[in-house]
């Protein structure tokens, strides 16, 4: 019964978007208020139906209704209860529910918190949304419905894919999918403002909570993704520009371009129409990396159930939202008038330098994940572009980018002094400097020494941001109190901002330290063997044999001890999933401050003289691994500082009110 | 409004179309019967491709194309950095155990990275040679990894499969096509 009410609300939704995608559109062209008045309460049920609808699958895999062809293909009794509730968004019919009840709630985010603006706007703003949704609702109805009956009703399901069944994994797709589907906010913001053809600071100021919201949310997704990578998979590595997860870097590259390109729009009346194209751009790259997940066209490891039927009906949709949205930029842009001049240096210009950069680095990335395609399409025969093409394009591209953003902070406005803000920030190139000659001294080859320019990156950008803060709240300058006076009255965005890019430094540390200096030792290990690897001994104790809930396998153990003091133990496994007759490692890991110690077990030999069985182990040490994704966690955590900025949390000035005189004295980001 | 009208920023709607309609061409391809992983191959019923690959390191055996006759084969181009090459290799191992001859070319990968992946999930290849610069693949006209050539006993190229093998790959084209060619 659940099914078929959750089917039921599926198809009231889709009515529903018909009505919110064209009554206010035409309401608002006719000037008729009670047609623009239609769009807050058709989101509202929207979100309402698009809820009933994700709770009904929910339930149906909670309770292992095998009934239902969408959970007997993809869960089984014995899944843990975790992994049965994240199988719901473990398969392509769950997942697209999760991304129209994720659209659904950013709809009905708007219609309720988006009270200060012109009710015209708004009312275009929720329509697109509408549109959208139509579009995605209709989708999952004709070509994915996840209420599909079985009949008769399997006794037991197929079981989630063993690799997916892991905690990092259950919830990525969630963050990913705020984030991809939180840039149709912009998107619809950017496509209304079209519409009026009108773009200025107020509206900047409307869009930001929301593309900033999105990009804290995209950056925690894909670092989930990346930290799976490195543990589950077994190998060590945390990025191998797998086309899906290109698919969310493209997004997230136009995503930081748009958040650092809509503060010149909002402060300085600059760069409207290339800020609209990005926020065009944004969501149409969320939606191309949709499509080439989901379509198969290009295979990858996350591609385990494609179909090109579907993808057939995912490119209507495209030609529809990004050719409509990309055609209506191309005829009313040119009316956007351009606002306020400004000198090369300065903060416009380097925000201008990062915008470039960035999107030049996404270009370079979707050029890579397509290349093969295009190149076949026109009869150039079949190639691929592995890793190799990456490190050798988008890395020097982003040296660039790594460096600007702490010089750009400090320049002002209009016309910034190049020479006094490296002046003011001497203090972070010395240790910079110092970063660099220490560890290019120990340098061995070329790879040492480009890691020497890594470290000196990051560290720039950790003391650079550093130098920014304390020279805004005047520390060493007069007495501490004051200083910290100063710095509770520090602007929330201007914290958010210098925590993100010292957060980025951490991130490059993490980079530079973990490739080029990893350690691996590959031996042969019986119980009672000792293997050493960057100062730390590890005792190899045996196996056991293991029964988990729906695998079984072999569990080792690693008894670390450094300087002769035991530190911990690696337990890694090797699992087996019958119901899915595949086999999964789990790496043993220990993350310190200064890197991971990384096991994992390879094949066991038996010894036929003792009886006994010696195993190929394989252990890293990973310098500063764990960086990368402290680094990834802090800058989300700075964009939600910034979030909480107080010019986000008293809404734009209305026009009708004198605007606070506090408020009107933020002059910084 | 018409003095606005400028064609410049009509750039990105002509980009994104054009990669649109490329994706489309691929797409009604697929639909005229073929599914992706059977993209169309020109070797299909030609002999394989003529090389002599060098092994992983120095010392190891290589593998030299004149192997691929006198039986039914495998042949598997991966990579250790390639994520679908880790999810379909247990398959690969069955496959083996079995007593079904697969050989490997390893493309564009460090030796160590290579060995790395046998040690670590077992070495289902009775010969691997060492594709560093990717010309061996050209030859067999590879377009991603992993893709499974299977080769029957006159050393033709009767099956191209792209992508990682999964289950119902085995079951439905791989096991039946390696009967049918062993009963010829």
């Amino acid at each position: 019964m659940t099914a078929e009410i959750g089917h039921f609300s599926l198809i009231l939704a889709l009515v529903l978007s018909i009505f919110q995608g064209t009554i206010p559109l035409a309401g608002a062209a006719l000037n008729r208020n009670q047609w623009v008045a239609v769009a807050r309460p058709a989101a509202r049920g929207q979100f309402l139906f698009v809820t009933i609808a994700f709770l009904s699958l929910i339930y149906a895999f909670l309770t292992s209704d095998f009934s239902v062809a969408n959970v007997a293909q993809n869960s089984h009794t014995l899944k843990p209860i975790l992994y049965k509730f994240a199988g719901v968004w473990g398969n392509h019919e769950g997942s697209m529910v999760l991304w129209v009840f994720i659209l659904a709630l950013f709809g009905l985010a708007v219609a309720e918190f988006g009270n200060g603006l012109p009710p015209t706007l708004h009312a275009r703003v929720l329509a697109i949304q509408g549109l959208i949704g139509f579009a995605f609702l209709a989708f999952i109805l004709f070509t994915s419905n996840p209420f599909l009956r079985l009949d008769p009703p399997p006794m037991e399901g197929n079981g989630l894919n063993p690799v997916l069944q892991d905690p990092g994994l259950a919830f990525h797709p969630p963050f990913l999918y705020l984030g991809y589907v939180g840039f149709s906010i912009a998107f619809s913001f950017a496509v209304a403002a079209l519409i009026e053809g009108r773009v200025d600071p107020a509206w900047a100021r409307w869009v930001r909570p929301w593309t900033l919201a999105a990009w804290c949310a995209l950056t925690v997704g894909i670092a989930l993704g990346s930290w799976w990578a490195y543990y589950e998979l077994g190998w060590g590595g945390w990025w191998f520009w797998d086309p899906v997860e290109n698919a969310s870097f493209i997004p997230w590259l136009v995503g930081t371009a748009l958040l650092h390109s809509s503060i010149v729009v909002e402060k300085r009346d600059a760069l409207k129409s290339w800020t609209i194209l990005l926020a065009i751009l944004t969501f149409s790259m969320s939606l191309l990396g949709t499509f080439l997940v989901r379509s198969g066209i290009l295979t990858s490891v996350h591609t385990f159930a494609s179909d090109p039927e579907r993808g057939v009906f995912i490119l209507g949709l495209l030609v529809f939202v990004v050719g409509g949205s990309l055609t209506l930029y191309a005829i009313r842009a040119p009316m956007l008038k351009g606002g306020g001049l400004f000198a090369p240096i300065s903060r416009e210009g380097a925000l201008v330098l990062n915008n470039l950069l960035l999107t030049t680095g996404a270009a370079v990335v979707l050029l890579g994940t397509l290349y093969p395609l295009i190149l076949d399409a026109v009869g150039g025969g079949k190639i691929s572009v592995g890793p190799p093409f990456f490190n050798a394009t988008f890395v020097p591209l982003m040296v660039p980018v790594m460096l600007a953003p702490v010089v750009g902070a400090m320049l002002h406005w209009k016309r910034g002094d190049i020479g006094s803000v490296l002046g003011r920030l001497k203090i972070a190139l010395s240790i910079a400097l110092i970063g660099i000659v220490a560890t290019g001294y120990f340098a061995e080859n070329i790879k040492d020494l480009l890691a020497a320019g890594g470290i000196g990156i990051g560290v720039w950008l950790i003391f650079g941001s550093t130098v920014e803060i304390s020279e805004r709240i005047s520390l060493f300058r007069g007495t501490f109190s004051n200083s910290l006076r100063r710095f509770a009255r520090l602007p929330r965005s201007q914290l958010g901002m210098a925590i993100a890019h010292g957060a980025l430094g951490i991130m490059v540390l993490g980079i530079t330290a973990s490739s080029a200096w990893r350690v691996e030792n590959i031996q042969l290990m019986a119980p009672g063997d000792i293997a050493s690897v960057s100062g730390y001994s590890l005792k190899f104790d045996g196996t056991k044999k293991i029964i988990g809930p729906n695998y079984q396998g072999e569990r080792g153990t690693f008894i670390i001890t450094k300087d002769g003091k035991k530190i911990g133990t690696l337990n890694p496994e090797k699992r087996r999933y019958p119901s899915a007759n595949s086999e999964t490692t789990e790496a043993g890991i220990l993350t310190t401050i200064s890197g991971d110690l990384y096991a994992v077990l390879g094949d066991e030999r038996k010894n036929s003289a003792q009886g006994g069985s010696s195993w190929t182990a394989r252990i890293y040490f990973n310098p500063l691994v764990a960086w990368i994704w402290i680094g990834a966690i802090l800058m989300a955590a700075g964009g939600i500082i910034s979030l909480t900025d107080r010019r986000h949390r008293i809404g734009p000035p209305k026009t009708a009110r004198s605007p606070n005189k506090n408020n009107n004295k933020i002059s910084s980001i | 409004m018409k003095g606005n009208f400028r064609l410049t920023y009509f750039i990105p709607v002509i980009i994104i179309l054009t990669i649109l309609a490329i994706f489309w061409s691929y797409l009604s391809k697929i639909k005229d019967g073929k599914s992706i992983q059977d993209l169309p191959s020109a070797l299909i019923n030609k002999p394989t491709p003529v090389f002599k690959l060098p092994g992983i390191s120095v010392g190891d055996k290589g593998f030299d194309s004149r192997e691929l006759t006198g039986k039914v084969t495998l042949v598997n181009i991966w990579a250790s950095w390639c994520p679908p090459c880790h999810v379909e290799h247990p398959r690969h191992m069955q496959l083996a155990s079995e007593g079904i001859p697969i050989y490997g070319i390893n493309y564009k990968d460090k030796p160590e990275a290579a060995k790395n992946f046998l040690n670590n999930l077992g070495n289902p290849y009775r010969a691997i040679g060492a594709d560093r610069t990717g010309k061996v693949a050209i030859d067999w006209g590879v377009y991603g990894y992993p893709e499974t050539f299977v080769v029957d006993a006159k050393g033709q190229i009767r099956y191209r499969h792209v992508g990682p093998i999964m289950e119902d790959d085995l079951t439905n084209k791989i096991r039946p096509l390696i009967k049918a060619l062993k009963t010829k």
